[in-house]
């Protein structure tokens, strides 16, 4: 859309339609520190929440751009149209969100992300009225075409239907692929969620930051086929996380007196409660469960809202009420959800620069696919606002770098030909493969010991044991057969290319998960249960070789908070204090910023 | 009791069977004949069509035993946002995310659940259609507001939240395109159909896109506008996410009528 805006044209290469992406099912809302309720809330608070909440590990200039440029984000999309929710007097609602003591989330109902997305189509589709931007919808991207000084000249997709594959040529390529949560078999995420595309680029060349930080949820509801969202905003709104103290108690949740419920969050964290940060949530619920204190012994613990009347709750929170009672059959408007931690976002992902730039000349990325911005561990509504941030910023870098790049001096339709030939050799051999393994069998695999080891808790013998068993799929792998003979529109070719990859990426995960011996954020290693700033205040990188990915570690930029420990059981005491006229860290113009963050960059 | 006002118990099935067969409509590809394979898979209690469905693919056999293809179907979201899984089940169009097969087998007291692709789109393969049309009709109809930039010009027009929830419900549609398949007067390219215009409904609403109304209108009053609803109301019938699709008909059809009158007083 910016790019389109300031006059140049855009190939946007998509699975699906990008009317049915994954932000779709973004529930809860979008952070802006607009400050509407008298709180004194400002953007500085959000960028200190943020990094706080991600445990000092983000870089923080970007950290507090995006927090700086929120408020306008949130006003541009309210200009485009998007239903937000309105106070009486008509101006944009708030609601409050994990991670923060403000009201600092703007909302449109329970499906905030299907909104702005919605928003964002239809400002593209008017683009692509005026031929602006060009849609392939229904492609998927199989590799980069770099020239012989690893410049990006384009990317190399496969029509989803015909399986031809089509050289796409480009001044810059943008990358906003969101996460790879179904490297862990069932998560929260969509079906197109593979993370392929970012493996693609990170097995050419592209570094690949924190890819051990993977965000467990605290409140999804298990399912055979996926583990779906209940929004953090059910707890905003006031929803409590409980178990029964005795675990024989077999009694309905409503006859359960008072006091004979354990509300573990509100115990054990008084401030915050049951809006502490998804990390804690998480590991709170899961030990809960694990010491056999669940719902009936069960993996489940109560997610309470029945002490809200049911007008309110209808009006807040509709859509994913509607989803829990579709899905389970209970109405949660009466009876308390049953709901259990699942695999939910990826902080990691392609290393980027402060401009959004990867290590690659040409590649860009922005969103979820990206490791900026949410350090060890993301707060709730970060999301939409990180991604959108991202956009904004990988725009106008792409276009300078069009404008400005020095490229290879190859004959570029030879690499193009030469990368496609590589690429169709890699599907015909696919197709020609006779061996008794079924993709499908291998991605569960994958998926079951992925999430058994490399989720809530690490031990180090485990994640050995899991790499091990990676390195034995990655073999077997190779004695697939695709079990369809109809090539036309097959599902079994591109799957078989997203296993490939998400298997490359589940190793970037896990053994960056076991090098970090401390506990940060999501990452928790009872072995090392604290965070180790001396030796781990620093970023993973990790770089593909053929044997093994290999890994370097980077400094954490921490020039405007200086890190302190976090702890959610009191209130806000230790937060950076505002900065004083004349402070340093004063918030900064954006030339300040850019001239403290071009000496970044050139390091 | 009285806290559980207004809440039903879900009727489940009493006797769970141990199997169920899944019935599918395949066609190799666009134009082929179509034709139906059954399969059986175990029966467990949370599944939905997309679990069985995964299951069918993990090893395509039918119950006469014939190694056949994998089925192929679109799915994304699996929580009933994306639209993208619509089909027929069991002769009514929605999500198979969403369609239990707990529910099918108690609402139709067989044992089959039969699937199908939807019969309004080119079929692409067994239950993959392209309804790339529908996002077509969104650019006739102007299905956007204009903006002067996407610069910071500050916040959007007051509003009040009954505008705004009015607003939102329109603006929950995904595109799934069951409206059309259950519209009687929609075919191909006759027709274009309530989500068409519920959207330009939605745009019109809203204090700026107001102003390209007779943008959207004129969209909706070619051939295959607005005036070829049929009233059977059949697409508010089926709307997976409730959207008042007769309101926004009567609503639009009204703002034709007042701008073709102006339109004829102008000449």
């Amino acid at each position: 859309m910016k790019i389109a805006e300031a006059g140049h044209e855009v190939d946007l290469i998509s699975v699906v339609p990008v009317k049915r992406s994954h932000s779709v099912c973004a529930q809860g809302g979008i952070n802006g520190a607009v400050n509407t309720k008298g709180e004194g809330d400002s953007p500085f608070k959000h960028f200190d929440d943020t990094v706080y909440g991600g445990d000092f590990l983000a870089n923080q200039p970007p950290v507090k751009r995006m927090a700086d440029m929120a408020p306008q984000i949130i006003y541009l999309f309210d200009r485009m149209g998007v239903p937000f929710s309105r106070t009486r007097e008509g101006l944009l609602d708030f609601r409050r969100f994990g991670g923060t003591l403000h009201h600092r989330t703007a909302f449109a109902g329970a499906s905030t992300g299907q909104q702005l997305l919605y928003a964002l189509d239809e400002q593209v589709r008017k683009w692509e009225v005026t031929g602006k931007v060009n849609k392939f919808e229904g492609w998927e991207m199989l590799s980069l075409v770099l020239d012989d000084h690893q410049v990006c000249r384009g990317l190399i997709a496969m029509n989803l239907q015909s399986l031809e594959l089509k050289a796409f040529q480009a001044d810059a390529v943008i990358m906003a692929t969101g996460g790879p949560g179904l490297i862990f078999g069932k998560s929260t995420n969509s079906m197109t969620c593979t993370g392929s595309a970012v493996s693609a680029c990170y097995q050419q060349g592209a570094r690949y930051g924190n890819g051990e930080f993977i965000q467990v949820h605290p409140t999804s509801i298990p399912g055979e086929d996926k583990l779906r969202l209940m929004s953090e905003s059910a707890r905003g709104e006031g929803g409590r996380i409980w178990v029964p103290r005795n675990v024989a108690d077999t009694r309905a949740p409503k006859d359960i007196p008072e006091a004979e419920r354990w509300y573990f969050l509100e115990e054990k964290y008084p401030a915050y409660g049951n809006l502490v940060t998804r990390d804690i949530a998480t590991r709170e619920i899961f030990q809960v469960c694990l010491d056999g204190q669940g719902v009936g012994g069960q993996n489940q613990v109560y997610l309470d809202l029945t002490q809200i009347p049911a007008d309110v709750l209808t009006e807040r929170l509709g859509a994913i009420l509607e989803i829990y009672e579709m899905f389970v059959g209970d109405d949660p408007r009466y009876v308390p959800m049953r709901i259990f931690p699942g695999v939910h976002y990826s902080m990691g992902g392609l290393w980027v620069d402060f401009e959004q730039r990867t290590n690659i000349p040409g590649l860009f990325a922005a969103g979820e696919c990206d490791y900026s911005i949410h350090g060890a561990n993301r707060l709730g509504a970060n999301s939409l606002v990180s991604c959108v941030y991202g956009g904004f910023t990988a725009a106008p870098s792409a276009i300078e770098h069009a404008q400005n790049v020095k490229r290879g001096d190859t004959e570029t339709s030879a690499i193009f030909d030469d990368e496609l030939k590589r690429q169709q050799e890699i599907n015909d051999q696919i197709i020609r493969n006779e061996g008794t393994e079924n993709q499908y069998k291998l991605h569960e695999e994958m998926g079951k010991v992925m999430t058994d080891n490399v989720t809530v808790v690490r031990y180090n013998d485990r994640l050995k044991a899991t790499d091990e068993k990676l390195l034995e799929l990655i073999d077997r792998f190779h004695h697939i057969s695709i079990n369809d003979s109809n090539l036309w529109a097959t599902q079994a070719v591109p799957h078989a290319r997203q296993l490939w990859n998400m298997l490359q990426l589940a190793r970037v995960i896990t053994l960056g998960a076991l090098n970090r011996n401390e506990s940060r954020g999501a990452h928790f290693k009872p072995e090392f249960p604290e965070r180790n700033d001396e030796e781990w205040l620093k970023s993973t990188i990790a770089e593909y070789s053929f044997e093994a990915p290999v890994f370097s570690y980077e400094p954490v930029d921490i020039s405007l908070i200086e890190p302190r420990k976090r702890d959610y059981s009191k209130g806000r005491t230790k937060a950076a204090k505002m900065p004083q006229e004349g402070n340093e860290l004063k918030p900064t113009s954006l030339e300040d910023l850019l001239v403290r963050e071009g000496k970044k960059v050139k390091n | 009791m009285s806290e559980a006002r207004g809440h039903h118990e879900k009727k489940r099935l009493d006797n769970p069977p141990k199997t169920v067969k899944i019935k599918i409509q395949r066609r190799e590809r666009e134009g082929a004949e179509a034709h139906f394979e059954t399969f059986e898979i175990p029966y467990r209690r949370n599944l939905n069509v997309i679990s069985a469905l995964m299951e069918i693919r993990k090893n395509p056999m039918t119950v006469e035993g014939k190694q056949t293809t994998p089925p192929v179907w679109d799915m994304s979201c699996l929580e009933q946002v994306c639209g993208i899984c619509t089909m027929v089940i069991d002769g009514g169009v929605r999500q198979s995310c969403s369609a239990l097969i707990d529910d099918l087998l108690l609402n139709s007291g067989a044992d089959t659940i039969t699937l199908e692709p939807m019969s309004k789109f080119p079929n692409i393969r067994d239950l993959k259609v392209d309804r790339s049309r529908m996002f077509e009709h969104l650019k006739q109809v102007h299905a956007w507001i204009e903006l002067d930039g996407t610069y910071d010009l500050g916040p959007g027009p007051h509003m009040s939240n009954e505008v705004a929830h009015e607003r939102y419900a329109y603006s929950r549609c995904m595109t799934c395109g069951c409206c059309l398949e259950a519209c009687p007067q929609y075919h191909e390219h006759n027709y274009i159909g309530p989500q068409a215009i519920a959207q330009a409904r939605l745009f019109n609403m809203h204090p700026v896109g107001k102003m390209e109304m007779e943008d959207r209108l004129n969209g909706l009053m070619g051939e295959d506008g607005i005036t070829n609803c049929g009233n059977a109301q059949n697409c508010i019938q089926v709307c997976p996410m409730s959207i008042p699709l007769t309101r926004a008909i009567y609503e639009t059809n009204r703002d034709v009528t007042v701008n073709g009158l102006l339109g004829w007083l102008k000449k």
